[in-house]
C-alpha cells in the first residue's frame, strides 16, 4: 500500500497532523454560569464574566474537567492531575478579556494513540500529542450593517477541547478516517455532539510534503476547517500546491491559511512574520489545575461502551455479521436504535438475542436504512418508532406475516403512520397458515395444469416454483410458504 | 460641632451602640466635612443620598439590636472596588462612564454588616504609582504638610485618596487595595494604621485588577483596633475568587490582648540601606526598644533575597497588568476613540484613555512576556519570587513577626518624582518583598520626620497570622503614643 503522490520529478510523501477543536458538551461555560444553549438570540447567554467586565473572575466548571478527563480515556491517553491553565494574550473584537484562556505547557490529557479503520479494511495507528481545554471566542458578524461589525458573544467563554494529533497521517484518506475516529470517540463517550454544521467540531488542518526518508518539510497550517469534506479537499489542494511550488523550485513559507469553499482551495490569511506573539503566561486568576487519581479511576469506571467495543460486542453475542456491526456503530444514534429495537423485539417476541440479532439488524441496516435515504432523515428522525418496529418485526417471527409482507407493511407504515398490527388487520395480510385451506388451493392448482404436473415428473424441476407462485397468487402472497412446501412437495413428488 | 469626624471607628461603634448619636448624624457631618475638603482632592465622587439612605437602615439595625462592628461607619471605598450603578473607574479615563451591575465581595460584605458609603476616593490610575499622582482626576493632597511649609505633599499610593480621606478626618476609615505597598506606604505618610492581609485572605471579585496575584483589599484605619474590627467585616472565603483561601475568620478584635511577651520579633539586616533618613533608622531602633521593653524578644534574622524584590516586582506586576488591562479596549464599556479600523480604534482608545505610568507598565510587561524574553525575566522572576518566599518561611523558624519601617522616606512634595519613574519605584522597597510572598504587613504610625511628617513602622507576620501581627501592632502603637493629626489648612 502506498500513499505517495507522484509529482512530476518523482514521488512525494505527505505529512499531515490535526488539531481537532471539540466543543464539550456541558450545561454552562469554562469559566462562567452562563448556558451553552446552540442558536439562541445574539447576546442573551452572557454573563458579567465571559463578557470581561471590570473586576470579574473565572471560576472552573468541573464538569467541562470531567469531560475533558472522559475524552482522554476515550482516547487511550495520559491523564494530568495537575495541569495549568494560561492566558494566550491577542486583541480581538470577539475576544473580550483580550486574552483567550487555555493550557500551553501543561495539558489535562497527555500522550495517547487511537486506531483507525482504513478503506481496505486495514487499520492504522495515529499518535494523539495532548488535548487541553480552552475558552471558544465569540462570532464576529460582519454581514448585519454597512461599516461596522457587530459581535455576539453568547460562545464566548464556551469550553472547547483542543485535540493535537502527532504528525502521523499520510493521506487525506487517513486524515478523515482519524477525524471520524475522533468524532465517534467524543460522541459516544458523550463528551461532544460531533455537530459540524455548528461549529461544534472543527480542524486546524496541518500539511506537508517531503522527499521520501528525508526530513520534514515546511508546513502550513489550514485553519477552522468545519467539515471532513473540506478537510479532505484542503489536503489534497495543500498537496498539490505544495509539490507544484517544490517542483518548481520554489520554498514552502511557514503560514497560516484560509480554506475556500468557493474554490476548494486554501489562501494566505497571514505569514510567519505576521504571526502573533501570544505571550502565554500561567493565568494568576486560577490556581493550578489538580484532581485525583481516584475520580480518574470512577470517571472511567462510568465511561460509556465506545463504539470499537461495542461493534465487538454485536459479533460476538449477538451473531451479527461485521460488515452489519460496523454499520450499526458508525454513528451512535444507530447503534442506540438498533439495541433499543434489539430489547424491545425481546420483549416482544420472548426469543433470546442471540436469535434475534440477525434479523433486527439486517431491517435496521437494510430496510430502515434504506428508507430513511429516500426520505433524506436521520436516524433520530425516523418516521417509525421503536414499538412500531418491535411490532412488525413480531409479526415475522411469529409467522402472521412473511418477510416479503413485512416489507409491504413497512412501506404503508412509512405513509400512514399507522401501527404494524392495524395496517395487517385492515389490509388482510395476514399469512394463511391453514394447512386444509391451502391443500384444497394446491389440489385445485394440480388439477388446472396437469400437463405441468406431467412435465414436472418428467424431469422438469424449475417447474416447482411455478406451481409455489400459483399458490401465493391466490392467497395474494399470504400463503406461510413453509406450510406451502411441506404439502406441495409431496403431493406434486407422489 | 466637628466633633464625631474625629472619632475613631471604635469609639464611633460603642458610641452608635449606646445611642450616644445615630449614624445618620456621624455620616452627614462627613459628608459635610468632604464638602470642606474639596481642594484635597480625595473622592471622586461622593454618594451623599446613598449614603443617607444607607445610615438609615444602619439606624435600623442598630435600634433592631442587630448591630455588628461595621454597622453606621461611614466610610469611603477605593474607586476600584465595583459598587453597583456607582462610579467604579480605577481613576482611569479609559472606563469614563463605566458603572458596574454588580458589587464587589468585600463591599458586599461591608453593606452587609451596615457599613455606610460616603463615595469613592481618588487613586492612582489602576493602582499603579506611589504617590497619587497618576489620576485621571488628578492628583490627591496630602493633608499633612512640612514644619512651616505651604508646599503641598503626596499622600502616597496607590490609595493616597483613601488614606488622605482619613487623615484629613473625612472618612472614618476607607477600603484601600494593596498590590506593593499601596496600603501601608499610603498609611506612613499620612499617620494611619494601614493593613494589608495575607493574599487570599479578602476576595478579588469585583475589584479592578492591577496584578492579580499580588492585589489584596484592607483597611486604612486611624488606629489597630479599627483596623480589626474593619478587617472582620472585609475578610472571608469566596467562591467566586479561586484563589481567595477556605479560611475561618477570626474575631481579629478579640486577639489585640496587649500581652506580647515571649513573642519573638525579627529585625532583617537588608532593610538597612545606606540612603535612608536618620530619623527612620532611629524611629526603627526605637520601635526595637518599644517592644523589647513590652517582654518581646529581638531576633536578627536575614532575608538575603531582598534586594531583588523590586526588580521581581516589576516584572511581575507589569506582566500581569499587561494582560488584565487588554480588556481596555472601546469595545465594549469605558471609552471609545474612533478610528479607521478596530486596530486603529484599539490604538486610539488606548492612547487616550491610559496615563504615562499605566503605559509604561503594559509597555514593560508586553515586553517581559513577549517570546525570546520570558525566561530571561518573567520566568527568572517567578523563580527569584520563590526564593523570596522561601526566605520568610526561614526567617519564620526564627521569629514570630518581623519589623521594619513601612518607607525608605517620608511624604515628598507633590511634583517631585514625577519625572523620575525609578525613583518612585523605590518608595515600595521594603513593603514589596512581603507582597511577593503574600504575607500580612501593616504599617503603624510611629513618629515623625525632622520635617513634621508622619513615619509608620511596618510590621510582617505569617500567612494567616493576622491575629498576632495585629496584637503586637497594637502594643507598637500604645508604645509609640503618636496621636498629632495634620494641622488644618484647608477649607474654610
Amino acid at each position: 500500500m502506498s500513499n505517495l503522490y507522484q509529482g512530476a520529478t518523482g514521488d512525494w510523501e505527505v505529512v499531515i497532523g490535526l488539531e481537532i477543536h471539540a466543543q464539550v458538551i456541558s450545561e454552562s461555560k469554562l469559566f462562567s454560569g452562563s448556558s451553552t444553549k446552540f442558536g439562541s438570540e445574539p447576546n442573551t447567554q452572557v454573563s458579567f464574566v465571559c463578557s470581561a467586565q471590570p473586576g470579574m473572575l473565572p471560576v472552573i466548571n468541573d464538569e467541562c474537567v470531567r469531560q475533558a478527563i472522559r475524552t482522554g480515556l476515550a482516547m487511550g491517553c495520559q491523564i494530568n492531575l495537575r495541569s495549568v491553565f494560561d492566558r494566550k494574550n491577542y486583541f480581538y473584537a470577539d475576544l473580550p478579556q483580550g486574552y483567550q484562556i487555555s493550557q500551553f505547557k501543561d495539558p489535562i490529557v497527555g500522550e495517547g494513540v487511537v486506531t483507525v479503520d482504513l478503506e481496505d479494511g486495514s487499520t492504522k495507528d495515529i499518535g494523539v500529542e495532548r488535548l487541553h481545554l480552552e475558552q471558544d471566542a465569540g462570532k464576529s458578524m460582519h454581514d448585519q450593517h454597512p461599516t461596522m461589525t457587530y459581535v455576539d458573544l453568547n460562545r464566548s467563554g464556551v469550553a472547547l477541547m483542543e485535540i493535537v494529533s502527532m504528525p502521523d497521517m499520510r493521506s487525506a484518506e487517513e486524515a478523515g478516517a482519524y477525524f471520524k475516529k475522533i468524532r465517534s470517540l467524543v460522541r459516544y463517550a458523550g463528551t461532544c455532539d460531533g455537530n459540524m454544521d455548528q461549529g461544534s467540531m472543527r480542524a486546524d488542518v496541518n500539511v506537508s510534503v517531503r522527499r521520501p526518508g528525508e526530513e520534514l518539510g515546511t508546513r502550513t497550517e489550514t485553519k477552522n476547517v468545519n467539515s471532513i469534506r473540506y478537510m479532505m479537499l484542503v489536503i489534497e489542494s495543500e498537496i498539490r500546491r505544495q509539490v507544484g511550488v517544490l517542483e518548481d523550485g520554489g520554498t514552502i513559507a511557514q503560514e497560516t491559511r484560509l480554506f475556500e469553499v468557493a474554490t476548494g482551495t486554501t489562501r494566505t490569511m497571514r505569514s510567519k512574520e505576521e504571526a502573533h506573539d501570544y505571550r502565554y503566561f500561567p493565568d494568576p486568576d486560577l490556581l493550578p489545575l489538580e484532581f485525583s487519581q481516584e475520580l480518574v479511576d470512577k470517571l472511567a469506571k462510568e465511561m460509556p461502551e465506545l463504539a470499537d467495543a461495542k461493534r465487538d460486542r454485536f459479533i460476538k453475542d449477538l451473531h451479527i455479521t461485521s460488515y452489519n456491526a460496523s454499520v450499526l456503530v458508525a454513528e451512535k444514534e444507530s447503534a442506540d436504535y438498533f439495541e433499543e429495537l434489539l430489547a424491545a423485539t425481546v420483549a416482544k417476541t420472548a426469543k433470546p438475542v442471540s436469535e434475534l440479532g440477525t434479523l433486527v439488524s439486517n431491517w435496521v441496516t437494510g430496510d430502515l436504512f434504506g428508507a430513511l435515504k429516500k426520505l433524506g432523515k436521520g436516524i433520530t428522525e425516523s418516521p417509525v418508532s421503536i414499538e412500531h418496529a418491535a411490532e412488525l418485526l413480531n409479526l415475522q417471527v411469529d409467522g402472521t406475516i412473511s418477510g416479503r409482507i413485512a416489507k409491504e407493511v413497512f412501506e404503508l407504515m412509512l405513509e400512514t403512520g399507522s401501527s404494524p398490527e392495524t395496517i395487517v388487520e385492515e389490509k388482510g395480510l395476514k399469512q394463511v397458515s391453514d394447512t386444509g385451506a391451502i391443500e384444497t388451493m394446491i389440489d385445485e392448482i394440480l388439477a388446472a395444469n396437469a400437463d405441468k404436473v406431467e412435465q414436472y415428473r418428467g424431469g422438469k424441476d424449475k417447474l416447482y416454483g411455478f406451481f409455489v407462485g400459483q399458490v401465493m397468487k391466490q392467497t395474494g402472497g399470504k400463503a406461510n410458504p413453509q406450510v406451502v412446501n411441506q404439502l406441495l412437495r409431496p403431493k406434486l413428488d407422489g | 460641632m466637628t466633633e464625631l469626624t474625629k472619632l475613631t471607628l471604635s469609639a464611633a461603634r460603642d458610641g452608635l451602640h449606646n445611642g450616644d448619636f445615630t449614624s445618620a448624624e456621624i455620616t452627614a457631618e462627613h459628608l459635610n466635612a468632604i464638602d470642606d475638603a474639596k481642594e484635597l482632592n480625595t473622592y471622586i465622587e461622593v454618594t451623599s443620598d446613598q449614603a443617607m439612605n444607607m445610615a438609615a437602615s444602619a439606624d435600623a439595625m442598630i435600634k433592631d439590636g442587630n448591630a455588628k462592628g461595621m454597622t453606621g461607619i461611614p466610610i469611603g471605598i477605593k474607586d476600584l472596588y465595583c459598587t453597583k450603578g456607582v462610579h467604579s473607574q480605577s481613576a482611569s479615563h479609559i472606563l469614563d462612564g463605566f458603572k458596574p451591575e454588580y458589587e464587589s465581595t468585600v463591599t458586599s460584605n461591608l453593606w452587609n454588616d451596615g457599613a455606610v458609603m460616603l463615595g469613592k476616593t481618588n487613586m492612582d490610575e489602576f493602582a499603579m504609582g506611589s504617590s497619587n499622582e497618576n489620576s485621571y482626576y488628578g492628583p490627591v493632597i496630602n493633608p499633612w504638610r512640612a514644619t512651616g511649609s505651604d508646599k503641598n505633599t503626596v499622600p502616597g499610593g496607590s490609595s493616597g485618596g483613601s488614606a488622605a480621606a482619613v487623615a484629613a478626618d473625612i472618612s472614618i476609615a476607607t477600603t484601600g487595595t494593596d498590590t506593593g505597598g499601596s496600603i501601608r506606604q499610603p498609611a506612613s505618610f499620612t499617620g494611619l494604621v494601614g493593613f494589608k492581609p495575607t493574599y487570599g485572605r479578602c476576595s478579588r471579585f469585583g475589584m479592578i485588577a492591577f496584578a492579580s496575584s499580588l492585589d489584596q483589599a484592607g483597611p486604612l484605619t486611624k488606629t489597630v483596633r479599627d483596623a480589626a474590627i474593619m478587617m472582620e467585616s472585609m475578610a472571608g472565603y469566596d467562591a467566586k475568587d479561586s484563589t481567595s483561601i477556605n479560611v475561618e475568620v477570626p474575631n481579629y478584635e478579640a486577639a489585640l490582648t496587649g500581652d506580647i511577651r515571649g513573642l519573638k520579633v525579627g529585625i532583617p539586616k537588608e532593610y538597612h540601606s545606606d540612603g535612608m533618613p536618620a530619623a527612620i533608622e532611629k524611629l526603627w531602633q526605637q520601635g526595637i526598644g518599644w517592644l523589647k521593653d513590652a517582654g518581646a524578644e529581638i531576633v536578627d534574622i536575614s532575608l538575603p533575597h531582598t534586594k531583588y524584590a523590586l526588580p521581581t516586582y516589576y516584572i511581575v506586576a507589569p506582566a500581569e497588568c499587561s494582560s488584565n488591562l487588554a480588556r481596555y479596549d472601546g469595545v465594549k464599556y469605558g471609552l471609545r476613540v474612533a478610528g479607521d479600523s478596530l486596530d486603529d480604534m484599539y490604538k486610539n482608545t488606548r492612547a487616550a484613555g491610559f496615563g504615562d505610568e499605566v503605559k509604561r507598565r503594559i509597555l514593560i510587561g508586553t515586553y517581559v512576556l513577549s517570546a525570546g524574553y520570558y525566561d530571561a525575566y518573567y520566568l527568572k522572576a517567578q523563580r527569584v519570587r520563590t526564593l523570596i518566599a522561601d526566605d520568610f518561611k526561614s526567617a519564620y523558624q526564627k521569629c514570630d513577626v518581623i519589623l521594619t519601617p513601612t518607607a525608605p522616606s517620608e511624604a515628598f512634595n507633590l511634583g517631585d518624582k514625577v519625572s523620575d519613574p525609578l525613583a518612585m519605584y523605590l518608595n515600595d522597597v521594603f513593603t514589596v518583598p512581603a507582597s511577593l510572598a503574600g504575607l500580612p504587613g501593616i504599617s503603624v504610625p510611629a513618629g515623625l520626620s525632622s520635617d513634621g511628617l508622619p513615619l509608620g513602622l511596618q510590621l510582617l507576620g505569617q500567612a494567616f497570622g493576622e491575629e498576632q501581627l495585629l496584637n503586637v501592632a497594637d502594643v507598637l502603637e500604645t508604645a509609640a503614643g503618636f496621636n498629632i493629626k495634620p494641622a488644618k489648612w484647608w477649607g474654610e
